[in-house]
């Protein structure tokens, strides 16, 4: 997908990894041509399965040797009975979803956990250039002008931890990113890490 | 590559119960074998064949002398690799090329079956296919793979033999036969029954054969195998041999002359009651109704890997046939690969040189390859 950052610069892949507790079942929404599903393979032993949309990633995630089931994951992610994974995971691919609330429900109905990475659009760089430029911002999280990006609900951390609360889940691990990768565990997602963080990652239960 | 050809005869005392209640025996099962079982006999790959296929996959023909319908992907280094893999591809039953059907003699008359042969399913098929198993001492399939009425059976082989199957690939498939489906395969069979020749499904007795019959059938069917775009491409409305329209009904245009030689061609190596009869499997093929009409049932508890593959310009069966499939085995929580290669071939695909389509098969077959440890 155009408009969400690039897999082979990943660095929310790592804190993901660490995230999962080995042998577990997982599911990685938009998992592309499948690099994050390979990395849980090989260091976690999950039993993985993948959902993407393009014709093209799939075919290399299945050349990997991955279960990747193509199509769009809004719509077939209502095919799994609830409870069929222990993560599913949704990694810079939360707001190019139509609903991302309904995606987020999905998530922990089909699966224990759900680990969801995101750009944060409340990131000081941001801010600043909406500020000052008047356009619409472009950062390496954010890497596509307005009218090509497939980027259509983006967010602040302080809107999702809202939206978590709302929708009564829990947060159970919250890192941000700076813009060099650097990983940095949040003990309160709604403080100052929205403007310092260009990126989050969450790992997320029902309460 | 090793290569063999083979037929085994099972007696009356191991007859094959078919899904009408008979017991047809004795059976005879006629198959082509490619590469060497191993030692751990781990290694047996399945090719299940589509409704005008057979055992040849990757042999010429002995009546066309063609090259095998699958050679693309059956040999040393392919995606179906002999080196690594034991290929076995039978005819099924009722088919014509050696394998128990209406052509063969009903032993109870000493005359050909005909049209008194009992009428068949894809789970028959597969039944046949499991005592040919049996005999040649292989407990369990590496891969059950075929496209269209072969993906029928591996279908089948997944719900029936789960835990004989380590891995399946559906190709070009559906879980059940369509009505649009059945209602081009009733305009075949009306096709051959109009013809009279025919003689009631008597033809052998009375020294004929329902050649036009089977021609139109073959033509109409050929037509649903591709695509407009395809049709198009090939021929356009091109004329044959001509500069101007006859204003008759000879074939001026040369799709009208290609499909006829399609037609011509096939009567010599197909028999007519054969395709009344494979017709009708796949017509009776519904796994869900078998299964109390969900079709996850069917796969309930399975530990076989799949892999689904359709084609965008598949219109035989389009690509929602093989969603409900995926569907069915997300909900069973299966491990499931799903690919819909762009391509605007149609139906044929399956059967034609698509490097998308080997890519896939290459990536799931090593994967799987390694989990069995091969």
């Amino acid at each position: 997908m155009s408009g969400i950052v690039h897999r082979s610069e990943r660095h929310d892949f790592r804190i993901i990894s660490g995230m999962v507790s080995a042998g577990a079942r997982v599911l990685d929404i938009g998992c592309g041509d499948g690099l994050l599903l390979d990395l849980l393979r090989r260091e976690k032993q999950v039993r993985g399965r993948g959902i993407e949309i393009d014709q093209d990633e799939v075919g290399s995630a299945v050349a990997r040797g991955l279960s990747v089931i193509q199509g769009d994951a809004e719509v077939y992610i209502a095919d799994y009975p609830d409870g069929a994974f222990d993560y599913v995971i949704l990694s810079q691919a939360l707001q190019a979803m139509t609903d991302p609330r309904r995606m987020l429900e999905e998530m922990l109905r089909v699966g224990t956990r759900a680990i969801v990475s995101f750009p944060n659009f409340g990131y000081w760089k941001v801010r600043l250039h909406l500020l000052f430029k008047g356009t619409m911002p472009m950062t390496e999280a954010l890497d596509e002008p307005w009218y090509a990006t497939d980027n259509i609900h983006l967010c602040t951390i302080r809107d999702f931890v809202g939206l978590c609360d709302e929708m009564g889940v829990r947060i159970e691990t919250a890192y941000t990113l700076n813009t060099r990768g650097r990983p940095r565990l949040t003990r309160s997602p709604r403080g100052h890490v929205n403007l310092t963080g260009e990126q989050a990652i969450f790992l997320l239960t029902r309460r | 590559m090793e290569r063999s050809s083979d037929k085994v005869t099972f007696s009356v005392e191991t007859p094959l119960k078919l899904s009408s209640g008979i017991d047809l025996a004795p059976v005879t099962m006629a198959y082509e074998t490619y590469g060497t079982l191993n030692a751990e006999r781990t290694n047996a790959v399945l090719v299940c064949h589509a409704l005008t296929g057979d055992q040849y996959a990757a042999s010429r023909h002995p009546i066309t002398g063609k090259p095998g319908w699958w050679e693309t992907i059956i040999g040393p280094g392919k995606p179906l690799d002999t080196d690594r893999y034991f290929i076995i591809c039978p005819n099924v039953i009722g088919g014509c090329m050696g394998t128990t059907g209406p052509r063969e003699t009903d032993p109870a008359t000493g005359k050909p079956w005909g049209i008194r042969f009992p009428v068949i399913t894809i789970a028959d098929m597969v039944r046949g296919q499991a005592m040919l198993l049996d005999h040649l001492g292989i407990p369990d399939l590496f891969c059950a793979i075929g496209g269209s009425m072969g993906g029928m059976q591996v279908l089948q082989w997944a719900s029936d033999y789960g835990d004989r199957v380590f891995a399946a690939a559906p190709i070009a498939t559906a879980a059940r036969h369509s009505a649009q489906n059945i209602a081009f395969h009733e305009v075949g069979r009306q096709a051959i029954m109009a013809d009279p020749d025919w003689h009631g499904g008597e033809y052998l007795a009375h020294g004929t054969s329902p050649q036009k019959g089977l021609a139109v059938a073959r033509m109409t069917a050929h037509i649903t195998y591709l695509s407009e775009v395809a049709l198009h491409r090939k021929f356009g409305r091109n004329l044959q041999d001509r500069e101007a329209l006859s204003f008759g009904f000879d074939a001026d245009f040369q799709v009208e002359s290609y499909l006829r030689h399609q037609g011509i061609t096939f009567v010599d190596r197909f028999d007519a009651n054969s395709y009344l009869y494979i017709t009708r499997a796949m017509d009776y093929f519904d796994l869900a109704a078998d299964h109390g009409g969900v079709l996850a049932d069917a796969f309930k508890g399975t530990e076989t890997r799949f892999c689904v593959i359709s084609f965008t310009s598949d219109w035989l069966f389009p690509t929602v046939e093989s969603r409900r499939i995926v569907q069915a085995l997300n909900a069973v929580a299966a491990d499931v690969s799903f690919v819909e290669i762009e391509t605007d071939r149609g139906h044929d695909a399956f059967l034609l040189d698509e490097p998308e389509m080997f890519r896939t098969l290459r990536g799931f077959l090593q994967s799987a390859a390694e989990a069995r440890g091969l």
